[in-house]
Parts: structure tokens; C-alpha cells; sequence
């Protein structure tokens, strides 16, 4: 319950705070709007070629663009931020502040910051899912709705988990300020489903970066390829990766000394 | 000139000693650099093999050798970025570097140049390994090879001019991210990054001749991995040449109108 109340301030504390600076709002819906156009050049080069990429049609692939840009724009917005003041407190030795707060340390580290006009991406996202449907002329059921959403937040945990441990890390490496970039690379493999990959690189994209969990799957129940055995797959890794964040976040704590400041 | 010259050559020394105590941290860069091109390859093979073998002149294996000399191309395309320029003109750095008795361009220009020679040496394990993955196809002749080499460095310089005056806007506005953000797209598109030029329609290729993108990507890979004449590639060459030209030209008139904008506190 306190949590609760908590996450629920930090975030009216994100919103009132990005709120002073309207403007933003239209820049990042601008931003959106070329990240958007981007991806719809791309796709329509590659179906300027061919009609099918690996299996996969167009309106299919738009899909999986849009809730690429979805996920894109929650770890934008929600993660991606709290991770790099973890990583700069890190650094400069200022998270005892944190941690001699009276609450959990690594729950506190994760609702810290919200970038709420960066949810315009999430919202670019859901309009291009929405036309994926219409033109899949396919019926989405309640089932695959549900199994679709599921998915969608099993895949959200993963990307928050597989982001804390590469942040954590930086308890003992300290300057990582490259992660970012490496994570974002990793990240754009998700643009394609990642059936198209070779072996190796599906395997890594799939348990050492939980990609294929957070943009594929969804994409395969919305386009009635999942099976419900990836379903439980994707929620034992989920608590697999959720025990091992945990793990991992208390070893890099009590290896961290401050800066007595 | 002897100064310069100078300059030059500790600024680059000092930049080979300090990257190379970073290795993990390049390689982590790296890393995540060599991803986005295995993504295109992947894609392009994918198309290739559904179409019998080849696409638009390249076969599964001339795809391989683009994309790989492609991941060389962007590390020597590495340059202060714009998002760097904002961060110095905001926060008021820029005046600590206006105290130097030369334009802050060139200690940009020399550090940059430096760390290539870091990267180029890191690079070569990961290109190793990719052409054991992906088995390119790459025959050129010694004449090819030579304009590659010239071509790399025009590439850099080509963008390092390019970003220099995108980040000095931040001296007229300091909302300058969805400007960059639409650039970078439209180098994305039109540089032979994603694709090369030659898949492109025909209009988007004569639009791109005369932007300066492509002069950056895919004029130095196909340089090596394409069957250019010997007058295209010379062409190529001029295209740099003009590009750095008009690029140091803009940066010197940005400068000159911009620079009296900037004041900061402190320091």
C-alpha cells in the first residue's frame, strides 16, 4: 500500500514537472512523428522488393513497428531514465541518499523518474497497432487481446529486469556510460520479428537480451502465431529474471562504498 | 602552420593513449554499433535468398562484404556529435574552449582523428569474426583499395563539418533535438546506412547525389566492395572534397554570427 502511494507521487511529481515545459510536448510528438516516418520508409523499401519478409506480411510487420515504438516509448519514458540516475548517482557516489531512505532501495531506484511526454511514442505506437489491425482484415479475439496484453507487460518486466542488471553493473565497472548506446543497438534488432535472425543470434536476442519477449511475442499473439507454451516460457523468465535482478542489485549494494557524501 | 601541425599530432597522441585504458568501454560502444548492421544484413539476405540469390546486383555474399566494410565506415564516421555541441553551448563549457588560441573545431577534429587508430585496431577482431559468420564476397583491386582509404577519412571529415554546424544551432535555440533527430533521419535514409543506394528508386538517388549523406556511407564502402570506374571513384573523391569545403565554409560563417550570441556564467 505504501508503495503504491508512493509510485503514485513520484509520478504526479514527473507530470507536474514535465507540465511546466508545454512546448515539449509538441517537439516530442515532432520526434515521434520523424521516428515514425522513418520506420514506414524503411518498411516500404523492403516491400518495395519483396511481398513477405521471412513469413511475415506487411500489415504483420507494422505491427510488430508499432509495438516496437510502444515498448520504445515505456522505456523511454519509465525506465531508461531511472537507470541512468542510478548509473550518474553510481558514479558521483550520490545514491546514499537514496539507500538510507525507508523503503525498499531498488524499488526506490526504479519510480524515481518519469518522462511523461516521451508517452507520445507510446501513443504513435498504439495508432499504428490499430491500423495494423484494420488492415490484417483479421478478427482479434478476446483471447488474443488478453494474450496480446499479457505478453506485452511479461515482455515490459524482462526489459526493466535485463536493464538493472546492466546497470547494477556499474557497482563495479563505474563508468558505463556506453550501456546506453549498447542498449539501444540491441534494442532496434527488435524492428523485425526475430524469426529473421540467424540461429545464434535469435538465442541471444531472445534469453540474453529479452528482445524477442518484449516485441516479437506480442506481435506473434496479436497475429495468432503464438502458442500458450511461449506464454509460460515468457513468465518463467520473467521471474527468473526478476529473482536474478534481485540477486544481482543486493550483491552490487553491498559492494558499494559511497562517497561520504 | 608548424603550430597546427603540432597541435595535431599531440591532441591525437594524447586521444590513442586515453581510448586505449577504455577498451571495455569502446568495445561495449562497439558492440552496440556492430548489431545495427547485422540487422540490415540479416533483413537483406533474407530478401536476396526469397528472390533466388541475389538483390539489385548483390548476391548473399556482396550483401555481407557492404555491411561489413559498412561497420569500419561508421567507426571512422564517429565524430563529436550534436547532442556534445548542445551540452557545451548550454552548460557554458564552449568558453572554456574559447580561451584556446585556435577555433575549438580543431582540438574536435585531431581528438577524433586520434581515437580512430584505437578503433581501427579494436575493429579488426570483430570484423574477423563477422566475415567467419557471414562469409563475405570481396575482390578489389589496389586501386580500389587506396581511394577506400582516402575515402574513409573524406567520410569523416564530411561529417564532422556536417554535425559541427548542426550543433552550433544550439547558439540560436536550445531546442534543438527534434532538428538533429530529423537529420540523423534523413541520413539514415539517404546515406546508404540502411541500404545501399543502388536499391533505392531512382529519383532518391539523384536526389542524393547532391546531399551530402551518401558521400559519408555508401560512396566509401562501394568504393571498395562495388565495381565503380575509375572516374566515379575520382568523382567520389571531388563530391568529399567540395562537401568538406562547403562544410568548413558554413562553419566559419555559423560561427562568426553565432559565437556573439553565446554568453555564460561563471567558469
Amino acid at each position: 500500500m505504501k508503495i503504491i502511494k508512493l509510485v503514485w507521487s513520484y509520478l504526479r511529481i514527473g507530470i507536474a514537472n514535465e507540465l511546466q515545459y508545454r512546448v515539449n510536448f509538441f517537439i516530442q510528438l515532432l520526434q515521434s512523428f520523424i521516428a515514425l516516418a522513418t520506420g514506414l520508409i524503411v518498411l516500404w523499401l523492403v516491400f518495395s522488393q519483396t511481398t513477405e519478409l521471412g513469413g511475415w506480411s506487411q500489415p504483420e510487420l507494422l505491427a510488430v513497428m508499432g509495438i516496437y515504438m510502444l515498448v520504445g516509448g515505456v522505456i523511454q519514458s519509465a525506465i531508461q531514465p531511472n537507470m541512468q540516475r542510478l548509473m550518474n548517482e553510481i558514479q558521483d557516489g550520490t545514491l546514499d541518499f537514496a539507500l538510507t531512505k525507508p523503503v525498499d532501495g531498488q524499488i526506490l531506484i526504479s519510480i524515481r523518474e518519469f518522462r511523461f511526454w516521451q508517452l507520445t511514442d507510446v501513443l504513435v505506437g498504439l495508432v499504428v497497432i490499430v491500423i495494423a489491425i484494420v488492415q490484417l482484415k483479421e478478427q482479434v479475439g478476446i483471447l488474443q487481446a488478453l494474450a496480446f496484453i499479457a505478453a506485452l507487460i511479461l515482455g515490459g518486466i524482462m526489459i526493466y529486469c535485463f536493464w538493472l542488471i546492466l546497470t547494477t553493473t556499474a557497482f563495479w565497472i563505474i563508468r558505463i556510460w556506453e550501456l546506453v548506446n549498447l542498449f539501444q543497438g540491441l534494442y532496434a534488432a527488435g524492428r523485425w520479428p526475430v524469426t529473421i535472425y540467424p540461429q545464434w543470434l535469435r538465442i541471444g536476442l531472445t534469453f540474453l537480451v529479452p528482445v524477442a519477449f518484449a516485441i516479437t511475442v506480442p506481435a506473434q499473439a496479436l497475429t495468432n502465431r503464438l502458442t500458450p507454451l511461449t506464454l509460460v516460457e515468457a513468465l518463467g523468465l520473467a521471474v527468473l529474471l526478476m529473482g536474478l535482478a534481485r540477486v544481482i542489485w543486493r550483491m552490487g549494494v553491498r559492494s558499494y562504498s559511497g562517497a561520504s557524501a | 602552420m608548424k603550430r597546427y601541425i603540432d597541435f595535431y599530432l599531440t591532441s591525437m597522441k594524447i586521444a590513442i593513449l586515453e581510448q586505449f585504458q577504455y577498451r571495455a568501454q569502446n568495445y561495449f560502444y562497439m558492440v552496440g554499433v556492430i548489431v545495427e548492421p547485422t540487422i540490415y544484413l540479416v533483413v537483406w539476405s533474407t530478401i536476396a535468398n526469397q528472390q533466388g540469390g541475389s538483390i539489385g546486383g548483390y548476391s548473399s555474399g556482396g550483401l555481407a562484404a557492404y555491411y561489413i566494410v559498412w561497420t569500419l565506415v561508421r567507426q571512422m564516421n564517429i565524430v563529436f556529435t550534436p547532442y556534445g555541441w548542445e551540452d557545451r553551448i548550454q552548460h557554458g563549457r564552449l568558453s572554456m574552449e574559447l580561451m584556446r588560441p585556435m577555433h575549438p573545431i580543431h582540438s574536435d577534429v585531431s581528438y577524433f582523428a586520434g581515437w580512430k587508430f584505437v578503433m581501427i585496431i579494436l575493429w579488426i577482431p570483430i570484423a574477423t569474426a563477422l566475415a567467419l559468420i557471414f562469409k563475405p564476397i570481396l575482390n578489389p583491386t589496389w586501386v580500389q583499395v587506396l581511394v577506400f582509404v582516402v575515402a574513409i577519412w573524406g567520410a569523416y571529415l564530411v561529417r564532422t563539418m556536417i554535425y559541427a554546424v548542426l550543433g552550433l544551432i544550439t547558439l540560436w535555440t536550445t531546442r534543438v533535438s527534434a532538428i538533429f533527430e530529423l537529420v540523423f533521419a534523413l541520413e539514415m535514409i539517404l546515406s546508404g546506412r540502411f541500404v545501399p543506394m543502388t536499391l533505392m528508386p531512382v529519383w532518391v538517388q539523384h536526389l542524393a547525389y547532391y546531399l551530402p549523406f551518401q558521400w559519408t556511407f555508401f560512396f566509401p564502402i562501394n568504393a571498395l566492395v562495388g565495381r565503380s570506374s575509375s572516374i566515379e571513384l575520382l568523382t567520389g573523391l571531388g563530391m568529399q572534397l567540395i562537401w568538406i569545403l562547403i562544410g568548413i565554409l558554413i562553419v566559419k560563417i555559423v560561427w562568426h554570427f553565432g559565437i556573439r550570441r553565446f554568453s555564460s556564467v561563471g567558469n
